[in-house]
Protein backbone atom coordinates (compact mmCIF):
# COMPACT_ATOMS: atom_id res chain seq x y z
CA UNK A 1 0.00 0.00 0.00
CA UNK A 2 1.88 2.92 -1.37
CA UNK A 3 0.18 5.27 1.02
CA UNK A 4 1.31 3.69 4.15
CA UNK A 5 4.24 4.62 6.24
CA UNK A 6 6.19 3.21 9.07
CA UNK A 7 4.63 1.62 11.88
CA UNK A 8 3.70 3.53 15.36
CA UNK A 9 6.53 3.31 17.30
CA UNK A 10 6.62 0.76 19.66
CA UNK A 11 4.93 1.69 23.39
CA UNK A 12 7.75 0.10 25.46
CA UNK A 13 6.12 1.12 28.78
CA UNK A 14 3.34 -1.24 27.99
CA UNK A 15 5.57 -3.54 27.11
CA UNK A 16 7.49 -5.59 29.53
CA UNK A 17 10.80 -3.63 30.30
CA UNK A 18 14.12 -5.91 29.62
CA UNK A 19 15.53 -5.87 33.29
CA UNK A 20 12.74 -7.57 35.59
CA UNK A 21 14.39 -8.79 38.37
CA UNK A 22 11.43 -10.64 40.13
CA UNK A 23 11.98 -12.69 36.80
CA UNK A 24 15.24 -14.25 37.97
CA UNK A 25 16.33 -15.17 34.06
CA UNK A 26 15.92 -11.55 32.95
CA UNK A 27 18.85 -10.00 35.27
CA UNK A 28 21.87 -11.76 33.17
CA UNK A 29 19.47 -11.74 29.59
CA UNK A 30 18.81 -7.74 29.73
CA UNK A 31 20.80 -5.17 27.79
CA UNK A 32 22.59 -2.58 29.29
CA UNK A 33 22.59 0.11 26.93
CA UNK A 34 19.23 1.55 25.75
CA UNK A 35 18.29 0.25 22.56
CA UNK A 36 19.08 2.55 19.27
CA UNK A 37 15.72 3.78 17.70
CA UNK A 38 15.64 3.54 14.32
CA UNK A 39 12.37 4.93 11.80
CA UNK A 40 11.40 1.86 10.13
CA UNK A 41 13.08 1.44 6.67
CA UNK A 42 12.35 -1.12 4.26
CA UNK A 43 14.16 -4.11 6.18
CA UNK A 44 11.18 -3.48 8.81
CA UNK A 45 8.00 -2.88 6.59
CA UNK A 46 8.65 -6.29 4.77
CA UNK A 47 8.53 -9.81 6.28
CA UNK A 48 7.26 -13.28 5.80
CA UNK A 49 4.16 -14.37 4.59
CA UNK A 50 2.88 -18.03 4.72
CA UNK A 51 0.42 -19.20 2.59
CA UNK A 52 -2.53 -21.39 3.71
CA UNK A 53 -1.41 -24.46 1.68
CA UNK A 54 1.01 -25.07 3.89
CA UNK A 55 -1.65 -26.17 6.61
CA UNK A 56 -2.59 -29.50 7.21
CA UNK A 57 -5.84 -30.12 8.56
CA UNK A 58 -5.02 -30.70 12.10
CA UNK A 59 -2.30 -28.06 12.57
CA UNK A 60 -5.26 -26.58 14.66
CA UNK A 61 -6.21 -29.14 16.50
CA UNK A 62 -4.26 -29.91 19.21
CA UNK A 63 -6.37 -32.82 20.96
CA UNK A 64 -6.19 -34.35 17.71
CA UNK A 65 -2.85 -33.49 15.62
CA UNK A 66 -0.64 -36.05 18.06
CA UNK A 67 -3.32 -38.80 18.95
CA UNK A 68 -1.73 -42.13 19.15
CA UNK A 69 -4.66 -43.91 20.39
CA UNK A 70 -7.38 -41.47 21.09
CA UNK A 71 -8.11 -37.98 22.05
CA UNK A 72 -5.57 -35.88 24.30
CA UNK A 73 -6.66 -36.20 28.12
CA UNK A 74 -8.16 -32.70 29.66
CA UNK A 75 -11.01 -30.27 29.74
CA UNK A 76 -11.54 -29.36 26.09
CA UNK A 77 -11.56 -25.63 24.98
CA UNK A 78 -11.87 -24.01 22.09
CA UNK A 79 -9.35 -20.81 21.77
CA UNK A 80 -10.58 -17.89 19.11
CA UNK A 81 -10.38 -14.53 18.25
CA UNK A 82 -9.13 -11.85 15.59
CA UNK A 83 -6.03 -10.26 14.82
CA UNK A 84 -6.29 -6.97 14.38
CA UNK A 85 -3.54 -3.95 14.04
CA UNK A 86 -3.55 -0.78 16.22
CA UNK A 87 -6.23 0.53 13.75
CA UNK A 88 -8.82 -1.70 14.42
CA UNK A 89 -8.32 -3.09 11.25
CA UNK A 90 -8.35 -7.00 10.78
CA UNK A 91 -4.36 -8.71 9.75
CA UNK A 92 -5.64 -10.98 7.28
CA UNK A 93 -2.86 -14.24 6.51
CA UNK A 94 -0.84 -14.01 10.24
CA UNK A 95 0.47 -16.72 10.68
CA UNK A 96 0.07 -17.83 14.76
CA UNK A 97 2.12 -20.54 16.20
CA UNK A 98 1.20 -21.76 19.67
CA UNK A 99 2.89 -24.28 22.16
CA UNK A 100 1.78 -25.44 25.70
CA UNK A 101 1.59 -27.45 28.26
CA UNK A 102 -0.58 -30.81 29.14
CA UNK A 103 -3.61 -30.78 31.25
CA UNK A 104 -1.07 -31.53 34.39
CA UNK A 105 1.52 -28.80 33.02
CA UNK A 106 3.82 -30.83 31.39
CA UNK A 107 5.66 -29.96 28.51
CA UNK A 108 6.68 -32.26 26.02
CA UNK A 109 9.92 -31.29 25.79
CA UNK A 110 13.61 -32.96 26.20
CA UNK A 111 14.72 -30.49 28.87
CA UNK A 112 11.29 -30.70 31.03
CA UNK A 113 11.74 -32.86 34.23
CA UNK A 114 8.63 -31.58 35.92
CA UNK A 115 7.36 -35.20 37.58
CA UNK A 116 3.44 -34.91 36.77
CA UNK A 117 2.85 -37.16 33.48
CA UNK A 118 3.31 -36.77 29.74
CA UNK A 119 -0.26 -37.56 27.92
CA UNK A 120 0.48 -39.80 24.97
CA UNK A 121 -1.52 -38.78 22.87
CA UNK A 122 -0.65 -34.93 22.91
CA UNK A 123 1.90 -32.82 21.92
CA UNK A 124 1.37 -29.07 22.74
CA UNK A 125 1.84 -27.40 19.27
CA UNK A 126 -0.28 -25.77 16.48
CA UNK A 127 -0.56 -23.10 13.74
CA UNK A 128 -3.17 -21.43 12.39
CA UNK A 129 -3.31 -18.42 9.62
CA UNK A 130 -6.09 -16.07 9.85
CA UNK A 131 -8.57 -15.63 7.52
CA UNK A 132 -9.73 -12.52 5.54
CA UNK A 133 -11.03 -10.93 8.02
CA UNK A 134 -8.13 -11.40 10.67
CA UNK A 135 -10.30 -14.69 12.65
CA UNK A 136 -8.40 -17.98 13.63
CA UNK A 137 -9.16 -20.77 15.99
CA UNK A 138 -7.68 -23.58 17.80
CA UNK A 139 -9.31 -26.39 19.52
CA UNK A 140 -7.65 -27.82 22.21
CA UNK A 141 -7.64 -28.95 26.12
CA UNK A 142 -6.70 -26.42 28.87
CA UNK A 143 -2.99 -26.16 30.04
CA UNK A 144 -2.76 -26.78 33.59
CA UNK A 145 -0.38 -24.59 35.74
CA UNK A 146 3.10 -26.28 36.48
CA UNK A 147 5.86 -24.58 38.86
CA UNK A 148 9.08 -23.48 38.08
CA UNK A 149 12.40 -22.71 39.52
CA UNK A 150 12.44 -19.06 39.78
CA UNK A 151 11.24 -18.55 43.45
CA UNK A 152 11.13 -21.29 45.88
CA UNK A 153 7.70 -21.81 44.85
CA UNK A 154 6.43 -20.08 42.12
CA UNK A 155 3.97 -21.88 39.75
CA UNK A 156 2.95 -20.37 36.41
CA UNK A 157 -1.25 -19.47 35.66
CA UNK A 158 -2.02 -21.88 33.08
CA UNK A 159 -1.56 -20.56 29.59
CA UNK A 160 -0.55 -20.74 26.19
CA UNK A 161 2.44 -19.32 24.20
CA UNK A 162 1.74 -17.22 21.10
CA UNK A 163 4.14 -16.22 18.19
CA UNK A 164 2.23 -13.95 15.51
CA UNK A 165 3.54 -12.85 12.31
CA UNK A 166 2.08 -10.13 11.05
CA UNK A 167 2.85 -8.33 7.41
CA UNK A 168 6.20 -6.76 8.17
CA UNK A 169 9.24 -7.66 10.30
CA UNK A 170 8.16 -4.94 12.44
CA UNK A 171 5.41 -6.44 13.91
CA UNK A 172 7.14 -9.72 14.84
CA UNK A 173 5.65 -10.47 18.98
CA UNK A 174 5.56 -13.05 21.35
CA UNK A 175 3.09 -13.62 23.67
CA UNK A 176 0.85 -15.95 26.29
CA UNK A 177 -2.55 -15.97 26.89
CA UNK A 178 -4.11 -16.18 30.19
CA UNK A 179 -7.27 -17.58 31.50
CA UNK A 180 -9.94 -15.58 32.74
CA UNK A 181 -10.38 -15.76 36.57
CA UNK A 182 -7.56 -17.43 37.38
CA UNK A 183 -6.10 -15.65 40.64
CA UNK A 184 -2.01 -17.33 39.74
CA UNK A 185 -2.40 -14.70 36.91
CA UNK A 186 -1.47 -12.18 39.58
CA UNK A 187 0.81 -13.82 41.46
CA UNK A 188 3.13 -14.56 38.09
CA UNK A 189 6.50 -13.15 38.40
CA UNK A 190 6.79 -13.71 34.55
CA UNK A 191 2.77 -11.52 34.38
CA UNK A 192 3.81 -8.78 36.35
CA UNK A 193 7.12 -8.05 33.92
CA UNK A 194 4.58 -5.76 32.31
CA UNK A 195 3.85 -3.30 34.24
CA UNK A 196 0.56 -1.74 33.27
CA UNK A 197 -2.83 -4.03 34.83
CA UNK A 198 -4.57 -2.82 31.79
CA UNK A 199 -1.78 -4.01 29.35
CA UNK A 200 -1.90 -7.87 31.62
CA UNK A 201 -5.52 -7.24 31.15
CA UNK A 202 -4.97 -7.60 27.34
CA UNK A 203 -3.04 -11.08 27.32
CA UNK A 204 -6.39 -12.90 29.67
CA UNK A 205 -9.16 -14.60 27.61
CA UNK A 206 -12.72 -14.48 27.72
CA UNK A 207 -15.09 -17.14 28.64
CA UNK A 208 -17.15 -17.32 26.20
CA UNK A 209 -20.15 -19.74 26.47
CA UNK A 210 -21.90 -18.70 23.54
CA UNK A 211 -19.02 -19.56 21.36
CA UNK A 212 -19.22 -23.23 23.41
CA UNK A 213 -20.09 -26.36 21.85
CA UNK A 214 -22.54 -27.88 24.14
CA UNK A 215 -21.69 -31.20 25.51
CA UNK A 216 -18.08 -31.17 23.80
CA UNK A 217 -16.17 -27.70 24.60
CA UNK A 218 -15.82 -24.21 26.20
CA UNK A 219 -14.64 -21.67 24.62
CA UNK A 220 -11.91 -18.79 25.10
CA UNK A 221 -12.42 -15.25 23.39
CA UNK A 222 -8.78 -13.91 22.62
CA UNK A 223 -7.51 -11.26 20.63
CA UNK A 224 -4.40 -9.98 19.41
CA UNK A 225 -2.82 -6.79 18.62
CA UNK A 226 -0.11 -6.35 16.30
CA UNK A 227 1.15 -2.84 15.49
CA UNK A 228 -0.55 -0.32 13.33
CA UNK A 229 0.82 1.14 10.30
CA UNK A 230 0.83 5.66 9.49
CA UNK A 231 -0.62 6.78 6.75
CA UNK A 232 2.31 9.07 4.87
CA UNK A 233 -0.02 12.02 4.93
CA UNK A 234 1.54 15.10 3.35
CA UNK A 235 5.01 12.99 3.35
CA UNK A 236 6.27 12.10 0.14
CA UNK A 237 8.95 9.36 0.42
CA UNK A 238 11.09 8.36 -2.54
CA UNK A 239 10.27 5.05 -1.81
CA UNK A 240 6.84 5.60 -1.60
CA UNK A 241 6.19 3.92 1.42
CA UNK B 1 -12.52 17.32 27.10
CA UNK B 2 -10.93 16.80 23.88
CA UNK B 3 -12.44 13.17 21.56
CA UNK B 4 -10.27 10.43 22.32
CA UNK B 5 -7.68 9.21 20.13
CA UNK B 6 -9.48 5.28 19.81
CA UNK B 7 -6.34 3.48 19.00
CA UNK B 8 -6.02 -0.29 20.32
CA UNK B 9 -2.83 -0.99 22.01
CA UNK B 10 -0.49 -3.79 21.15
CA UNK B 11 -0.70 -6.68 22.79
CA UNK B 12 2.43 -6.94 25.26
CA UNK B 13 4.69 -8.80 24.59
CA UNK B 14 6.14 -11.98 26.81
CA UNK B 15 9.33 -14.01 27.18
CA UNK B 16 9.01 -17.18 24.82
CA UNK B 17 10.27 -19.69 27.42
CA UNK B 18 12.21 -22.44 27.59
CA UNK B 19 10.22 -24.67 25.65
CA UNK B 20 9.27 -21.79 23.08
CA UNK B 21 10.56 -25.09 20.48
CA UNK B 22 7.85 -26.98 20.95
CA UNK B 23 6.17 -24.11 18.66
CA UNK B 24 8.34 -23.42 16.59
CA UNK B 25 10.62 -26.41 16.00
CA UNK B 26 8.45 -29.05 17.20
CA UNK B 27 10.69 -32.09 15.36
CA UNK B 28 13.99 -30.60 16.76
CA UNK B 29 12.30 -31.59 20.19
CA UNK B 30 11.14 -34.85 18.82
CA UNK B 31 7.70 -34.24 18.19
CA UNK B 32 6.94 -35.82 15.60
CA UNK B 33 4.41 -36.29 13.00
CA UNK B 34 2.36 -33.38 13.57
CA UNK B 35 3.88 -31.09 10.19
CA UNK B 36 6.32 -32.46 7.83
CA UNK B 37 9.32 -30.00 9.21
CA UNK B 38 9.97 -27.37 11.09
CA UNK B 39 9.81 -23.92 9.55
CA UNK B 40 12.82 -21.75 8.27
CA UNK B 41 15.27 -24.04 8.42
CA UNK B 42 16.21 -24.14 5.00
CA UNK B 43 16.59 -20.44 2.80
CA UNK B 44 18.26 -21.42 -0.29
CA UNK B 45 17.03 -24.01 -2.72
CA UNK B 46 19.84 -24.92 -6.09
CA UNK B 47 18.58 -21.87 -8.20
CA UNK B 48 18.84 -19.19 -5.37
CA UNK B 49 20.90 -16.61 -6.82
CA UNK B 50 24.03 -15.38 -5.40
CA UNK B 51 26.99 -16.20 -3.35
CA UNK B 52 26.09 -18.84 -0.85
CA UNK B 53 27.56 -17.75 2.63
CA UNK B 54 27.27 -19.06 6.26
CA UNK B 55 26.40 -17.04 9.16
CA UNK B 56 27.05 -18.34 12.98
CA UNK B 57 27.66 -17.39 16.54
CA UNK B 58 26.27 -17.61 19.57
CA UNK B 59 24.32 -15.40 22.01
CA UNK B 60 26.17 -14.73 25.03
CA UNK B 61 24.66 -13.46 28.40
CA UNK B 62 26.01 -11.15 30.98
CA UNK B 63 28.16 -13.79 32.37
CA UNK B 64 29.64 -14.85 29.60
CA UNK B 65 27.90 -18.05 29.37
CA UNK B 66 26.43 -18.59 25.93
CA UNK B 67 22.22 -19.19 25.95
CA UNK B 68 21.52 -23.10 25.21
CA UNK B 69 17.82 -22.27 24.94
CA UNK B 70 17.80 -19.28 22.41
CA UNK B 71 15.82 -19.25 19.29
CA UNK B 72 17.40 -16.64 16.29
CA UNK B 73 15.45 -15.33 13.19
CA UNK B 74 16.64 -13.52 10.48
CA UNK B 75 15.14 -11.88 7.90
CA UNK B 76 17.33 -10.18 4.28
CA UNK B 77 16.96 -9.01 1.00
CA UNK B 78 17.83 -11.32 -1.97
CA UNK B 79 20.98 -10.83 -3.95
CA UNK B 80 19.45 -7.94 -5.84
CA UNK B 81 18.20 -5.91 -2.62
CA UNK B 82 14.76 -6.88 -2.69
CA UNK B 83 12.62 -8.20 0.00
CA UNK B 84 10.19 -11.55 -0.38
CA UNK B 85 7.74 -9.67 0.94
CA UNK B 86 4.02 -9.05 0.00
CA UNK B 87 5.03 -5.12 1.02
CA UNK B 88 8.14 -4.85 -1.32
CA UNK B 89 6.80 -2.67 -4.10
CA UNK B 90 9.97 -2.31 -6.48
CA UNK B 91 9.91 -5.44 -8.07
CA UNK B 92 9.79 -9.31 -7.85
CA UNK B 93 12.41 -11.09 -5.09
CA UNK B 94 14.19 -14.43 -6.73
CA UNK B 95 11.04 -16.86 -6.18
CA UNK B 96 13.94 -19.34 -5.09
CA UNK B 97 15.15 -17.16 -1.95
CA UNK B 98 12.89 -17.63 0.73
CA UNK B 99 14.60 -14.56 2.74
CA UNK B 100 13.35 -16.04 6.28
CA UNK B 101 14.88 -18.31 8.52
CA UNK B 102 14.81 -19.59 11.82
CA UNK B 103 17.36 -21.76 14.04
CA UNK B 104 17.33 -22.73 17.82
CA UNK B 105 20.87 -22.58 18.93
CA UNK B 106 22.73 -25.48 19.63
CA UNK B 107 21.59 -27.18 23.05
CA UNK B 108 25.38 -28.52 23.75
CA UNK B 109 27.51 -25.39 22.06
CA UNK B 110 25.10 -22.75 21.69
CA UNK B 111 26.07 -22.08 18.74
CA UNK B 112 23.07 -20.85 15.84
CA UNK B 113 24.18 -21.57 12.02
CA UNK B 114 22.41 -20.28 8.92
CA UNK B 115 23.06 -21.06 4.82
CA UNK B 116 22.17 -18.37 2.87
CA UNK B 117 23.30 -15.84 0.44
CA UNK B 118 24.69 -12.30 1.11
CA UNK B 119 22.04 -9.67 0.18
CA UNK B 120 22.25 -7.01 -2.03
CA UNK B 121 22.10 -3.49 -0.72
CA UNK B 122 18.48 -1.69 -0.37
CA UNK B 123 17.64 1.87 0.19
CA UNK B 124 17.74 3.71 3.29
CA UNK B 125 14.25 6.24 3.79
CA UNK B 126 16.03 8.57 2.17
CA UNK B 127 17.55 7.00 -0.95
CA UNK B 128 20.58 6.49 0.49
CA UNK B 129 21.26 2.95 0.11
CA UNK B 130 22.73 0.82 3.28
CA UNK B 131 25.10 -1.55 3.72
CA UNK B 132 24.21 -4.81 3.17
CA UNK B 133 22.85 -6.10 6.13
CA UNK B 134 20.57 -8.74 8.09
CA UNK B 135 18.32 -8.39 10.73
CA UNK B 136 18.35 -10.63 13.44
CA UNK B 137 15.59 -11.18 16.16
CA UNK B 138 16.46 -13.15 19.28
CA UNK B 139 13.95 -14.63 21.88
CA UNK B 140 14.68 -17.01 24.76
CA UNK B 141 14.02 -17.75 28.63
CA UNK B 142 14.84 -14.35 30.58
CA UNK B 143 14.19 -12.11 27.18
CA UNK B 144 10.91 -10.47 27.97
CA UNK B 145 10.68 -8.83 24.40
CA UNK B 146 12.56 -10.03 21.14
CA UNK B 147 15.76 -8.16 20.60
CA UNK B 148 16.43 -6.62 16.95
CA UNK B 149 19.67 -6.36 15.33
CA UNK B 150 21.72 -6.23 12.80
CA UNK B 151 24.33 -8.46 11.01
CA UNK B 152 26.63 -6.12 8.70
CA UNK B 153 29.44 -8.13 7.17
CA UNK B 154 33.21 -7.42 7.49
CA UNK B 155 34.11 -7.87 4.25
CA UNK B 156 32.28 -4.56 3.45
CA UNK B 157 34.03 -1.90 4.67
CA UNK B 158 33.83 1.07 2.22
CA UNK B 159 29.62 0.16 2.03
CA UNK B 160 29.54 -0.04 6.03
CA UNK B 161 31.22 3.24 6.04
CA UNK B 162 28.66 5.08 4.19
CA UNK B 163 25.83 3.17 6.05
CA UNK B 164 23.16 5.64 7.29
CA UNK B 165 21.93 3.20 9.94
CA UNK B 166 25.41 2.73 11.04
CA UNK B 167 25.91 6.24 11.13
CA UNK B 168 23.71 6.69 13.41
CA UNK B 169 25.72 5.41 15.69
CA UNK B 170 26.98 8.18 18.62
CA UNK B 171 29.36 5.54 20.13
CA UNK B 172 31.37 4.47 17.05
CA UNK B 173 33.33 1.96 19.64
CA UNK B 174 30.26 -0.05 19.67
CA UNK B 175 29.82 -0.03 15.38
CA UNK B 176 32.14 -3.27 15.49
CA UNK B 177 29.27 -4.89 17.47
CA UNK B 178 27.38 -5.64 14.48
CA UNK B 179 29.98 -5.92 12.08
CA UNK B 180 30.77 -10.08 11.58
CA UNK B 181 34.03 -10.38 10.39
CA UNK B 182 34.69 -13.17 7.31
CA UNK B 183 36.29 -16.39 7.38
CA UNK B 184 36.58 -19.30 4.89
CA UNK B 185 36.07 -22.53 5.91
CA UNK B 186 36.07 -25.55 3.40
CA UNK B 187 35.58 -23.10 1.02
CA UNK B 188 32.76 -21.33 1.93
CA UNK B 189 32.48 -17.49 3.19
CA UNK B 190 31.85 -17.62 6.75
CA UNK B 191 30.61 -14.80 9.02
CA UNK B 192 30.92 -15.11 12.79
CA UNK B 193 28.12 -13.17 14.40
CA UNK B 194 28.21 -13.46 18.56
CA UNK B 195 25.70 -11.59 20.15
CA UNK B 196 26.78 -10.27 23.53
CA UNK B 197 23.31 -9.36 25.63
CA UNK B 198 24.83 -7.73 28.53
CA UNK B 199 28.30 -5.92 29.94
CA UNK B 200 31.41 -5.56 27.98
CA UNK B 201 31.42 -5.45 24.09
CA UNK B 202 26.98 -5.54 24.55
CA UNK B 203 25.63 -5.81 20.76
CA UNK B 204 23.76 -3.09 19.81
CA UNK B 205 20.02 -3.44 19.87
CA UNK B 206 16.78 -1.34 17.61
CA UNK B 207 14.01 -0.24 18.84
CA UNK B 208 12.58 -0.13 15.22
Amino acid sequence: MSDQGSYYQRDRGWHPPAYTPDYKTSVLRAPRYPLLSLDNTISETTGPVFGHSMLGPLDNDLIRNYAKDGDAIGQRIVVYGRVLDENARPVPGALLEVWQANAGGRYRHKKETYLAAIDPNFGGCGRAITDSEGRYSFRTIKPGAYPWPNGVNDWRPAHIHFSVFGHAFAQRLITQMYFEGDPMIWQCPIVRTIPDKAAIEQLVAALDREAALPMDALAYKFDIVLRGRRSTLFENRPEGN
Amino acid sequence: MVQKLDRLKESPSQTAGPYVHIGTNPNWVEITGVWDKDLGLVLVDPKTLGERIVLKGRVIDGSGTPLKDALVEIWQADAQGLYNSPQEKRGSADPHFAGWGRQPVDSVTGEYRFETIKPGRVPYRDGRVMAPHVTVWIVSRGINIGLHTRLYFGDEEAANAECPVLARVEHKVRVPTLIAPRSDENGIATYTFDIRLQGENETIFFDI
